[in-house]
């Protein structure tokens, strides 16, 4: 097998990554982690802030250097991929601040120009929603505005892999929803997803698989209706008694009312109603968040990384991060040296 | 060797294996053409930025008229080949190009690539293929159309309202192309290189500010360099400015004016070696500091 860049039809996963590790000072921001992402998928990483989501991501897109472990994305190490690798893929970065006074439409086509074979640019602006805007200065764009505006630069250069860092933030229900629907139109035409997300409901409804990351290593790792195991979903029931609430958990739920309504019927329930009865099947977040709680609780877990929440995924890590940074190469040979430094 | 090839439709197609399905794979567009679309961006992102062009580009002309005025129009008793007496305008108009030249290249790029840096400009460049020479070029033929606007507005402010005759000798304007351009180009490479310096975008300008300042006053731009002391003449002759108001000089004023500079020659030799070093010095610090994030982002 060659190690040129295969195209379209590159076989294999779009990332593979294993034993990943990146410090910050004393901090390990990512600790271990293995994570594959099949070609073609949508695939979430969820995880608190500081738990390394997004440290893990930038290594991905090539921003970042790793203290070690083996990064390989659509077939290529990020740390030395060259300009047609870059062709190849699209970033929506978190926390995007750059405004200018080019309106919509020229920034999506000079951006559109630095590549091989980009979509139709007045197609993407009118994928986001921004047909409206496409005269308007970027500046002069709302928040959520800006947002879609980073999709469609991160979309125009036709990826085969597409990294969205938190991409809905900001965004109303609305907005939301046709952000999902222009997500899963990008997989249709092929495109393998990887976002990181803090809306659970998010990845539930658009992930075909999903991580958990904790203190830099992924704790759970499936389907996000799997996710957790199916004990961490057996549905709650919930009724009152005696004036009291009571619950009980059950994988046979049907099978407990009929009982219950049986038990309380003639004094409980004169009308055969069963009191404030609710059946709760726990949603994704309920899951996510029993997972988090009991890797916390796991003995011998990483004592480095209890410090998170005190950084928003090491992208704010402060000062003494820089000199963790190693050199990222320069695609063109005759162009600056790129180097991080103090 | 000699033999010459059967044509491809003789060719049993058996003999080869079926065709590779023809490379679909489009180019990679080129630098020069990328650097042109970010030149246009750079350009449009300029003049539609309206008090940035207004203090680039009128700056130097608003210092001329205000130093123009301040020193009246007797002149410094020097009168040139033609028999003219030369003006404190005329005096002061080549420092005031070469000033303007330091602006546009120098403090625009140290300021504008700090503010990239810390916005999140250069990041989401450089999640794109396009090459970094072609960003830098863009920027460099910004500077280029900025620059020669600035010098065509100060020289005809010049020519019109103090009636500075401009030279009509090839050799002066052949001077005024090199110095002109050399000048630029090492405000460009320097420009790069110090925009690492400033910590954050919001601090750039308040870092760039004095260092340009402090050149213009012991450059010999807004003062006679006889004027100042010996020492501080030393001093700036280390920097680029100095040789650039300099050559200038030897443009615009007669031989006679030469009475004024220390050296008593308009040097042409060291000027050009001065700033062919800081360019080089420039392109070796900016090529090993540049950063494409900012500072604090590890």
């Amino acid at each position: 097998m060659t190690t040129a860049p295969t195209g379209r039809a590159a076989p294999g996963p779009a990332v593979h990554v294993a034993g990943l590790h990146k410090r910050y000072g004393s901090k390990q921001a990512v600790d271990g982690l293995d994570l594959d992402v099949a070609a073609g998928e949508i695939f979430a990483v969820l995880g608190p802030n500081g738990a390394g989501k997004t440290t893990t991501v930038e290594i991905l897109e090539g921003f970042r250097s790793r203290d070690r472990g083996e990064v390989l994305v659509l077939g290529e190490d990020p740390a030395t991929a060259g300009r047609r690798w870059r062709a190849r893929i699209g970033v929506v970065g978190q926390d995007s601040r750059d405004l200018s006074e080019l309106t919509v439409s020229e920034t999506v086509r000079s951006t559109a120009r630095s590549y091989p074979d980009p979509r139709d640019p007045d197609e993407v602006i009118a994928a986001v929603g921004l047909e409206d805007k496409a005269r308007t200065r970027t500046r002069a764009l709302s928040g959520g505005q800006r947002r879609r505006l980073d999709v469609a630069l991160g979309i125009v250069g036709r990826p085969e892999l597409l990294f969205l860092d938190e991409p809905t933030t900001g965004f109303d229900p609305q907005a939301r929803r046709a952000f999902w629907q222009l997500l899963r139109s990008l997989r249709e035409d092929g495109t393998t997803i990887l976002l990181t997300t803090h809306y659970l409901d998010e990845a539930a409804a658009l992930a075909d698989r999903a991580a958990v990351v904790r203190d830099g290593r992924v704790v759970a790792l499936g389907a996000p209706e799997t996710l957790g195991g199916p004990e961490a979903r057996t549905p709650l029931v919930s009724w009152t008694e005696g004036g009291q609430v009571r619950t009980e958990r059950t994988a046979a739920p049907t099978a407990f009312v009929a009982h219950l309504a049986a038990r309380l019927g003639p004094h409980g329930a004169p009308d055969g109603e069963v009191p404030g009865l609710q059946v709760v099947r726990p949603t994704l977040e309920d899951v996510y968040l029993g997972l988090i709680e009991a890797w916390d609780e796991t003995p011998g877990r990483s004592p480095a990384a209890t410090d998170h929440g005190a950084t928003d995924d090491g992208a704010t890590i402060p000062e003494a991060a820089g000199a963790a940074a190693a050199p990222i190469e320069s695609p063109t040979a005759a162009g600056p040296t790129l180097q991080e430094q103090r | 060797m000699s033999t010459p090839r059967p044509t491809t439709a003789t060719q049993p197609a058996a003999e080869r294996p079926p065709a590779p399905p023809a490379r679909t794979e489009p180019r990679l567009p080129g630098v020069l053409p990328l650097a042109l679309v970010r030149a246009r961006v750079e350009l449009l992102g300029f003049l539609r930025e309206r008090d940035a062009v207004f203090f680039i580009l009128l700056y130097p002309v608003l210092m001329l008229l205000i130093f123009s005025t301040v020193f009246g129009s007797d002149g410094l008793g020097l009168v040139d080949d033609a028999g003219r007496e030369v003006s404190f305008a005329r005096y002061f108009l080549p420092g005031m190009v070469a000033t303007g030249v330091m602006l546009s290249s120098f403090q625009s790029l140290a300021i504008s690539v700090a503010v990239e840096r810390d916005d999140g400009t250069l990041r989401r460049l450089r999640a794109t293929p396009l090459p970094p020479v072609a960003y830098f070029l863009g920027k460099a033929g910004q500077i280029l159309v900025v620059t020669l606007g600035q010098v065509a507005a100060l020289l005809a402010v010049a020519a019109l309202v103090y009636d500075v005759p401009l030279p009509d000798e090839p050799g002066r304007w052949w001077t005024f192309a090199w110095v002109l351009l050399l000048g630029s180009a090492t405000g460009t490479v320097c420009g790069v290189a110090f925009s690492s310096l400033p910590r954050s975008g919001r601090s750039a300008t308040a870092v760039v500010t004095p260092v340009v300042l402090v050149l213009q006053f012991i450059s010999g731009v807004f003062f006679m360099l006889d004027q100042l002391p010996v020492w501080l003449q030393r001093v700036a002759e280390v920097f680029p400015l100095k040789w650039m108001a300099q050559g200038m000089r030897s443009v615009f004023l007669p031989d006679s004016a030469l009475v004024l500079e220390p050296s008593g020659s308009w040097q042409h030799g060291p000027a050009a070696a001065i700033l062919g070093a800081w360019l080089l010095v420039g392109l070796v610090v900016g090529v090993r500091t540049f950063r494409w994030r900012r500072r604090d982002d590890g």
